[in-house]
């Protein structure tokens, strides 16, 4: 009999408990992929956690947030990298079982954990997060443990194994390797949004050769390693982690839509506290706004919901949210030059002044966006005790941090990787009908910075 | 401009050197949970929690020459010194920035060990479970660190001390 999930619900909208014994479907299930070609469903267990309404919610939610606005083509989903991690960590185990047997548990809650490493990402999580103080990895732990479908489908298994899979995902597992499988310096969640970001961004560079890195792979007992022979596989990983950084996720153009989005979301936060009149009561915003998010309102969110809002506040009478509103959604960025925070501190007083002046508040029109606000992160070996690094395996049984054996890791782990970027928006500035002085004296005091 | 930066210069003001950087992660997320105005994202590692954000921000700032960053050779690896420089607290007078007095409570922080502090963070990290399923966590998690549970109630009353001192303002 082949399961299908919608027919199988029941009233409360739970699924029976398993079917089989063994936990196997009867037919294996599988889904086309365009990076791992197939994906393939053995298990009963992940056949219904990818049919739970809390799973499902994933695809309503873009994998790189606002990167659709910079390369056309990423607008795949948070759905699409859960199942591609999930596949990356099945072929994983297959794998490591060769070496050694695995128990049935922990391989479940292993592939359990894969699916539904990112299942409390929000919408445009990064800026959500950072406007109001939020942790996707916290929802992620209420999903699985609170009163859900998610919930419902691994206690079937076993009381316990929701708290597994929260502790596997938090990173507090008991058993490390299978922590490190699927969250270290080389993993299935890394893995999968590699090649999977590089497919949908249509960039050339981000490949690497998968099926080679899991077949050097070697359990050890805190973390997987890389036979020696296998390195030239692993330095094309981190070359691809590289690469993709500057050309994809720390790329200028993105980072000015997201500075926007976050503006927007401070400009609402900041209305609704003064009592503005919104045209439509942003009830979705409210338990966020005042920090009082139940798990039920979270999972309301999603883009389609966002996107609502922001087309209606494009509307709004007040001007700055309108105008970031409009921004956000017709395309109409802030510009940016490069910016040295230790010469910009000279002119940033004079520059403040300058935008009251005409009228532009700077909290909303001159932002300086860092590095260090994205959420990734380099390859660097560290401090000892610090992070756990790569390590290959040698001929001769001992452990070698990457960047010691490899030029290429060594070249690249060197280099500076940081930057500033000031946002402001240039089409307002360019308009000289009114205030053309101060407009000038700012583009001029803008554009001499960057040298 | 820049006050999540502005932030840790004025930490540095008051810690003074610190040695390691994986102290300096210890101190931020400790200093984070007494309700200092820190938000750098923290997930737990190998050796507690650690942000990448952090480590990013403090290679930016070491960059711009705000901070010192001085790497020495230890026994088989390399150890960094931090430490607030000039250009830095130019910087931070400019910003204006006002980060809460507490130079007793970070300065005895920073007394501490880097192992020590680990635990404490850790001890943190689990915070909302009772302290029986703490001590097994850590017994778990930092198995190779060797902790006794005579540790580990010295970090409750470290956290208890900090904590108090934070009420009352007595820093």
């Amino acid at each position: 009999m082949t399961i299908n999930s919608t027919d199988q619900k029941t009233e409360e909208g739970v699924t029976p408990a398993m079917e089989r014994q063994d936990g196997k479907l009867e037919e294996e299930k599988v889904f086309k992929d365009p990076v791992h070609r197939y994906i393939h469903v053995r298990d009963e267990l992940i056949w219904e956690l990818i049919g739970t309404k809390e799973f499902q919610r994933l695809r309503r939610i873009r994998q790189l947030g606002t990167t659709f606005l910079t390369f056309h083509g990423a607008e795949h989903t948070r759905f699409n990298h859960s199942l591609g991690v999930y596949e990356v960590m099945r072929r994983m185990v297959e794998n490591l079982e060769k070496k050694g047997a695995w128990d049935e548990e922990e391989r479940l809650v292993c592939l359990a954990s894969a699916l539904l490493h990112d299942v409390g990402h929000g919408p445009f999580s990064h800026s959500f997060e950072k406007v109001f103080h939020m942790d996707h990895e916290k929802w992620t732990r209420e999903i699985i443990l609170g009163d859900t479908e998610i919930n419902k489908v691994l206690r079937q298994m076993s009381p316990d194994v929701p708290v597994k899979v929260a502790d596997v995902i938090a990173k507090t597992y008991d058993n490390k390797l299978l922590v490190s499988l699927i969250s270290s310096q080389i993993d299935a969640d890394r893995m999968d949004y590699l090649l999977r970001d590089a497919f949908y961004t249509g960039v050339s560079y981000g490949q690497f050769d998968m099926e080679r890195i899991l077949r050097v792979m070697r359990p050890e007992e805190d973390q997987a390693v890389f036979k020696h022979s296998g390195m030239h596989a692993v330095e094309d990983y981190i070359m691809s982690r590289y690469q993709m950084y500057w050309q994809v996720y720390f790329h200028p153009v993105t980072r000015s839509a997201e500075v926007i989005l976050s503006k927007i979301l401070h400009r609402a936060r900041e209305l609704l506290a003064e009592n503005y009149p919104f045209k439509i009561t942003p009830i979705h915003f409210k338990s966020m706004f005042n920090g009082e998010v139940t798990l039920k309102d979270y999972l309301k969110l999603d883009e389609s919901i966002i996107l609502y809002y922001f087309q209606a506040w494009e509307e709004e009478d007040d001007p700055i949210l309108s105008d970031l509103c409009q921004r956000f959604m017709n395309r109409r960025l802030f510009k940016y030059v490069e910016c040295n925070p230790s010469k910009q501190m000279l002119i940033w007083p004079e520059l403040q002044q300058l935008f009251k002046k005409i009228g532009l508040n700077p909290d909303y029109y001159l932002v300086i966006d860092s590095s260090s606000d994205l959420p990734y992160d380099f390859y660097r070996p560290g401090e000892k005790d610090e992070r756990l690094p790569i390590h290959l395996l040698m001929p001769d049984g001992r452990l070698r941090e990457l960047s010691r054996e490899s030029d290429v890791v060594e070249a690249i782990s060197g280099k500076k990787r940081t930057d500033h970027k000031l946002y402001f928006p240039e089409d307002f500035l360019s308009d000289q009908t009114v205030f053309a002085e101060e407009k000038q004296k700012i583009l001029s005091l803008l554009t001499n910075q960057e040298g | 401009m820049l006050n999540e930066h502005a932030k840790l210069l004025a930490f540095f003001k008051q810690t003074g050197e610190i040695v390691g950087r994986k102290k300096l992660q210890k101190m931020i997320y400790i200093a984070k949970k007494i309700n200092l105005p820190f938000h750098e994202k923290y997930q737990f590692h190998m050796f507690g929690p650690y942000s990448e954000e952090l480590t990013l921000r403090m290679e930016e700032m070491s960059q711009l020459e705000f901070i010192s960053e001085v790497k020495e050779k230890k026994a088989g690896y390399q150890q960094y010194r931090y430490e607030l420089a000039g250009k830095g607290e130019e910087f931070l007078g400019m910003t204006g920035y006002e980060f809460p007095e507490v130079t007793g409570v970070l300065q005895e922080m920073n007394g501490q060990s880097a192992k020590f502090l680990e635990l404490v963070s850790t001890v943190l990290y689990f915070e909302e479970l009772s302290k029986e399923d703490v001590t097994s966590k850590v017994f778990k998690l930092k198995a190779k660190q060797n902790y006794t549970e005579e540790d580990i109630d010295e970090a409750y009353a470290y956290i208890a001390r900090l904590r108090e001192s934070m009420n009352e303002g007595e820093v």
